[in-house]
């Protein structure tokens, strides 16, 4: 099966204080229609940048996005606007990205209008039936986003999302600004459209429970790359890269058997203006070697254990032969 | 001074916002030396209880309608403002979640770190200069003293965090109140915040109260754990116990419906609805809208908190016969 994207050595530079921040620095990977791909990583390692340079609101620096099978790296505002049904994005903040001034059914019913789909019966019905699918009342339509809880406006940000029936949604740590109680609900609610609607996502998140949860796969980033991607479970009971390893320990956990030894990093993460040579990560790795200082590890299959290769970006695995 | 006697206690504290109840009946104490944590969901009062104790509420609107916070002996709600400013960064010391809004940014960490020693213990500039270095080097700061003249501007979010905690510290306080802090902080380090600020507990024997949404973070940190939800404490144990066997129904509902407490890709057990605005909390439990176990006396009374060690209120606990 082809893949539905396909992100082949993407880079997003930008011009920032002291510099050129390389938010986004030679990422590859695809993405199977119907797939959920966790992007897990901390601030600054360039998890946010990468999903808006898809969606094209970044412009690339570098590199190849391919969206059901075309090139669109570099494809102008018309040409994009084909694929911007089919590709959607849900951010963090439902309180930001809803216009204050707009009745619920103008939001959700405005990927309709800008398209031109049905007429304004037909706009109305598909109103009525997406705030149904993502469990709003009918008479939220006639209502403003400040009538509602964090949860819902999230809730009325998915609706809209999903209006032009996209076949992949980046959702960009949908359920970061959610309270407990709320972000169980939204992440079943992302879940089963998911299911029900065979959509592919981009799960961006720094919750890694979050992301272990929902995603299929998952890649791992530091400093603007991907160090180690492969499926969620493998990952969650394996981690191989030391980052990766570093990462899971530090998750605190109300379950003492799920508690890993914790490796407390120092320092933390260096600046993306000026990224240390070789391994990213070497400046803070226990087990870092002279080369990894000096060589940049390719992220590719790597032996993980006797039985087990993944794709991971450490000198300190040998590659599978 | 008896030899048992907590270092703080909250009796019945009751605080009212323009007139409205978001506070009620909240007790609790904390030994010398113990590590309290304070959970809940946002709009449950746990910044206000903090608050209250430091007397830190905008009085008004917030009003501190009943109850007695006493420290070492001393009702903090009968004291002068003069007598409060002697005890407030001295024996009891806050920090909060952004570091950058409780910094002045108009000076230096060196200064802000003396500030506290020249006040409340009379030492010299030169002195208050040398015990800032020795405290920055303290909390982990790299090179501290040539960061004493640095502006908080001029430090990561990690750093800011610990020159908090360093200014925290000065005076060696009795209590230390952390409001959420490492929530703005990235997972690898909050494990380094979390680890200076237990060993700094043990090295100088001062009592934390944690204040902070992530139960995770409560159940690896603190020694006993209150679960708050609508204005009032619904729990309270000892963190291994609680964690264990929760018996308030938000308690367990909030514990099950956590991803980490799930098979992945499973349909979360979540909560319905959301938490009632302090208007709206009725007679009875206020979680009772919410509850899969609610009976008509939920709605109609409010159940008491119970007794230590492990307190409830509710009227059918999970666990119960």
């Amino acid at each position: 099966m082809s893949a539905l994207l396909e992100v082949d050595d993407l880079a997003t530079h930008y011009a920032g204080r002291g510099g050129i921040v390389r938010a986004v620095d030679g990422v590859s990977f695809s993405l199977a229609a119907g797939e959920v791909l966790g992007i897990v990583g901390e601030s600054g390692c360039g998890k946010s940048t990468l999903g808006r340079t898809i969606l094209r609101l970044l412009a690339p620096t570098a590199g190849t996005i391919r969206f059901q099978g075309e090139d669109i790296t570099r494809l102008d505002r018309q040409a994009m606007g084909r694929h911007r049904r089919d590709m959607q994005v849900v951010f963090q903040d439902p309180f930001g990205s809803l216009n204050p001034r707009h009745r619920v059914s103008e939001i959700v019913g405005e990927p309709l209008a800008v398209h031109r789909i049905g007429d304004r019966a037909a706009r109305a019905a598909r109103v009525a039936e997406l705030l149904a699918m993502v469990g709003l009342p009918p008479d939220a339509q006639r209502r403003y986003p400040h009538e509602f809880s964090g949860g819902q406006r999230q809730r009325i940000a998915i609706a809209r999302a999903l209006a032009l029936e996209p076949r992949l949604l980046i959702a960009d740590e949908p359920v970061s600004a959610l309270d407990m109680s709320i972000q169980s609900q939204i992440i079943n609610l992302l879940a089963g459209l998911r299911a029900r609607l065979g959509l592919a996502m981009l799960f961006i998140s720094h919750d890694l429970s979050v992301i272990r949860h929902v995603s299929d796969r998952i890649a791992v980033m530091y400093l603007g790359r991907i160090v180690e991607i492969g499926p969620a479970a493998e990952i969650f009971a394996q981690p191989a890269h030391p980052y990766t390893q570093a990462l899971l320990s530090a998750v605190p956990h109300t379950d003492p058997s799920r508690r890993r030894a914790r490796i407390l990093l120092s320092g933390e993460m260096p600046d993306p203006v000026n990224p240390p040579a070789g391994c990213a990560f070497h400046t803070r790795c226990r087990h870092a070697e002279p080369r990894c200082a000096t060589a940049r590890p390719d992220l590719t299959a790597r032996r993980v254990d006797d039985l087990a290769a993944r794709d991971v970006a450490c000198h300190l695995l040998e590659p599978r032969p | 001074m008896d030899a048992d006697a907590p270092l703080l206690s909250v009796e019945g504290l009751g605080v009212a916002m323009g007139g409205v109840a978001v506070l009620e009946d909240v007790s609790f104490a904390i030994a010398p030396g113990e590590t309290l944590g304070l959970v809940g969901e946002s709009g449950c009062g746990k910044s206000v209880t903090a608050l209250s104790i430091m007397r830190l509420l905008p009085e008004p609107p917030a009003r501190i309608a009943s109850g007695r916070i006493v420290f070492d002996g001393t009702d903090l709600l009968d004291l002068d403002a003069e007598r409060l400013r002697a005890i407030r960064g001295d024996r009891i010391a806050m920090i909060f979640q952004e570091p950058m809004t409780s910094l002045n940014p108009v000076f230096t960490i060196g200064d802000q770190i003396g500030e506290s020693l020249i006040v409340h213990r009379g030492a010299s500039r030169a002195a208050a200069r040398a015990e800032a270095a020795r405290l920055l080097d303290l909390v982990g700061i790299p090179a501290a003293a040539s960061r004493l003249d640095r502006y908080p501007h001029e430090l990561s979010g990690g750093q800011r965090q610990r020159a908090m905690i360093a200014i925290a510290l000065a005076c060696k306080p009795r209590l230390l109140i952390a409001d959420e802090p490492t929530t703005a902080l990235d997972v690898t380090v909050q494990a380094q915040i979390l680890d200076l600020i237990a060993r700094l507990r043990r090295e100088l024997g001062m009592a934390v109260l944690l204040i902070t949404h992530d139960l995770g973070v409560v159940a690896e940190f603190c020694d006993r754990v209150a679960v708050m939800y609508a204005g009032r404490i619904v729990e309270e144990a000892p963190a291994a116990a609680l964690f264990a066997a929760p018996g308030h129904r938000y308690t367990e509902a909030l514990l099950r419906s956590m991803p980490a407490a799930n098979a992945p890709g499973r349909e979360l057990p979540s909560i319905p609805g959301s938490v009632p605005p302090p208007a709206a909390r009725g007679a009875g439990c206020a979680f009772a809208p919410r509850c899969g176990f609610v009976a008509p006396r939920c709605r109609a009374a409010l159940p008491p908190l119970g007794a230590p060690p492990h307190r409830l209120r509710c009227w059918h606990p999970a666990g119960a016969a």
